[in-house]
């Protein structure tokens, strides 16, 4: 975890000899006004200009950019993916740190790298391969298109490419937490009897419960959020393949300035809770 | 304790491993193989004639130039970060701690028009770079705005734990022996941090050179000028150009696992590091 400063390092560093020399003054100052502009000028102005350019116009022009069917139909089709993705990827995450945390085996190494690719590639590459396995030209087109099943330009197709980009994340959440939690307890209660099942809901879990939750909520904000992957093959059909994020363009490219960073203000809110719940959750691990 | 992991009674190895191996199979293994056996359908000429199009050759040097410039940017302004929100107390540093992991959780699109907005001849910044003569939207300039925001996270939060690290003993005795504060810099910082910011730099490198949904809507998307590479693929699927949009994956495909395993290089070089001077 990041953390910062503990007061002891502050006072330790404080009582240093020639440590409030101007010298010293002027390096603190330096630092921290160039690390305040920059993130001023490249993070805290385009988070303020999507409030301000939602509200150009108003409170009640706001509001009516969301009485829109297409509008609509996008936040249902975005939390309708969020839903059916992050238990998926959720159980993937726990199987996956079980299995890296808990045991020694030949390939491990490999198995964690696998994991980590969907973070390391392009997330055009996550659509394009879907196109390819299940688009008209693609390996099972035919066999699809016999059968009457749209995968691309459809759910299916979106579900995929968004599981794709958010597999890793509980994973990567989990697998250095369990790890450092070590197996005693874990072994303790399985030679006293209980089961695999019960040991994990009643030993495991109530441990790792902070790390999951951020795993999953991160998840959830990357679910929620995927542009590039779900652009590819969503086909941008208006009310029936449209996210949230796709949407966005659409109003964008429509000149349509006040709808397209309303919908964005929903998503910035959103990534603001992830990052609450995930400061919230480290301040107490700071705690605790 | 290596021992007794090997040895474990713990249950569920065979089903954990197997859904694992399952799920990565289906879901992100068997389709990229797919890709790379989609593009070998090419014959080797053909495949270097998808590669080395005039416009594919001008979209490599745009996302690797940008992502190289927006990574540097990020090694120089993440250290300072983290050196600030490490170091030193000052009001709001809570805030801006907790704000480094913005670009992580705001969707792509939502920060590819808000930059837009900002940086644009009439934005807030666009106007005072505009009357210096420098335009930021659909330049390069633009793509590398857009690219030093998603990578900023990954050198701050890479090289944070490593300053926390750095003993603070060996700086005193450093001092206490008269090393300037230059000196204890070079000597016993800069050492220290380098594996995590070089990691920090590949990550943020690697993501910069696949993003597309912040950069598209700032980069104006002129042929030959302002078109990165994963842009080139979606306009070669818009043009049912399955097989050239497949070759040009593969190509990205190979970039990211040269990016992965220097990250995992760099990681365990860094994490030798660290446990050397513990001792």
């Amino acid at each position: 975890m990041s953390g910062g400063p503990s007061q002891q390092l502050l006072s330790e560093l404080a009582s240093r000899p020639g440590g409030n020399s101007w010298a010293d003054k002027l390096i603190r100052w330096v630092f921290i006004s160039l690390s305040v502009m920059f993130l001023a000028a490249l993070l805290i102005s385009p988070l303020m200009i999507v409030l301000t350019s939602a509200f150009a116009k108003g409170a009640s022009i706001y509001l009516k950019s969301f009485v829109d069917e297409d509008t609509f139909a996008a936040i249902r089709l975005t939390l309708t993916i969020a839903l059916i993705v992050v238990p998926l990827n959720t159980l993937f995450g726990i199987a996956a740190a079980w299995a890296i945390a808990k045991f020694e085996f030949r390939g491990k190494s490999i198995l964690i790298t696998a994991i980590d690719l969907p973070i390391a590639v392009s997330p055009v590459i996550s659509g394009l391969i879907y196109i390819l396995l299940f688009g008209s030209q693609g390996w099972f087109g035919l066999w699809l298109q016999a059968h009457d099943i749209s995968v691309i330009f459809a759910l299916p197709g979106m579900l995929l490419a968004t599981m794709f980009v958010t597999f890793p994340y509980v994973a990567r959440e989990l697998i250095p937490l369990m790890q450092q939690l070590g197996n005693d307890e874990e072994e303790a209660a399985i030679t006293m009897g209980a089961g695999g099942l019960m040991t994990f809901i009643r030993v495991t879990l109530p441990k790792i419960r902070w790390g999951l939750i951020y795993g999953m909520i991160l998840t959830n904000a990357r679910a929620m959020g995927e542009f590039g992957a779900v652009s590819v093959v969503s086909g941008h059909i208006r009310g029936l393949t449209n996210t949230m994020p796709l949407h966005i363009e659409i109003l964008y490219n429509e000149y349509n300035y006040v709808g397209a960073f309303a919908v964005a203000s929903l998503l910035m809110v959103l990534a603001i809770i992830t990052l609450l719940i995930k400061t919230v959750i480290e301040w107490r691990g700071l705690r605790g | 304790m290596a021992e007794s992991r090997q040895h474990t009674v713990l249950p569920g190895f065979g089903l954990t491993v197997g859904y694992t191996t399952f799920f990565l199979s289906a879901i992100v293994l068997i389709p990229l193989a797919a890709m790379v056996l989609k593009a070998s359908s090419l014959s080797f000429s053909q495949f270097i004639a998808v590669l080395l199009d005039p416009r594919v050759i001008a979209s490599y040097k745009l996302t690797f130039g940008t992502s190289l410039l927006a990574a540097l940017i990020n090694v120089v302004f993440g250290f300072l970060i983290a050196w600030s929100l490490v170091r030193y107390d000052f009001p709001g540093r809570k805030v801006l701690d907790a704000l480094i992991d913005m670009p992580f959780a705001l969707p792509t699109a939502v920060s590819g028009i808000a930059l837009t907005a900002v940086f644009a001849q009439d934005g807030w910044l666009g106007q005072q770079l505009a009357r210096m003569g420098i335009q930021v939207v659909y330049t390069w300039l633009g793509i590398t705005i857009a690219l030093t925001l998603i990578g900023m996270p990954f050198v701050v939060r890479s090289v944070q734990p490593a300053l926390a690290e750095v003993q603070r003993d060996l700086e005193d005795a450093a001092e206490t022996l008269g090393a300037n504060r230059f000196t204890v810099f070079w000597r016993i910082i800069f050492p220290t941090v380098l594996p995590a910011l070089l990691t920090g730099f590949t990550m943020a490198f690697a993501r910069g050179i696949g993003e597309y949904g912040s950069v598209i809507f700032i980069a104006g998307n002129l042929p030959m000028k302002t078109e990165i590479t994963p842009l080139l693929i979606v306009i070669k699927l818009e043009q049912y150009d399955y097989v050239g949009a497949a070759a040009l994956g593969c190509i990205m495909l190979g970039m990211s696992f040269v990016m992965l395993l220097s990250i995992n290089l760099l990681q365990a070089w860094g994490r030798r590091r660290l446990f050397v001077g513990k001792r």
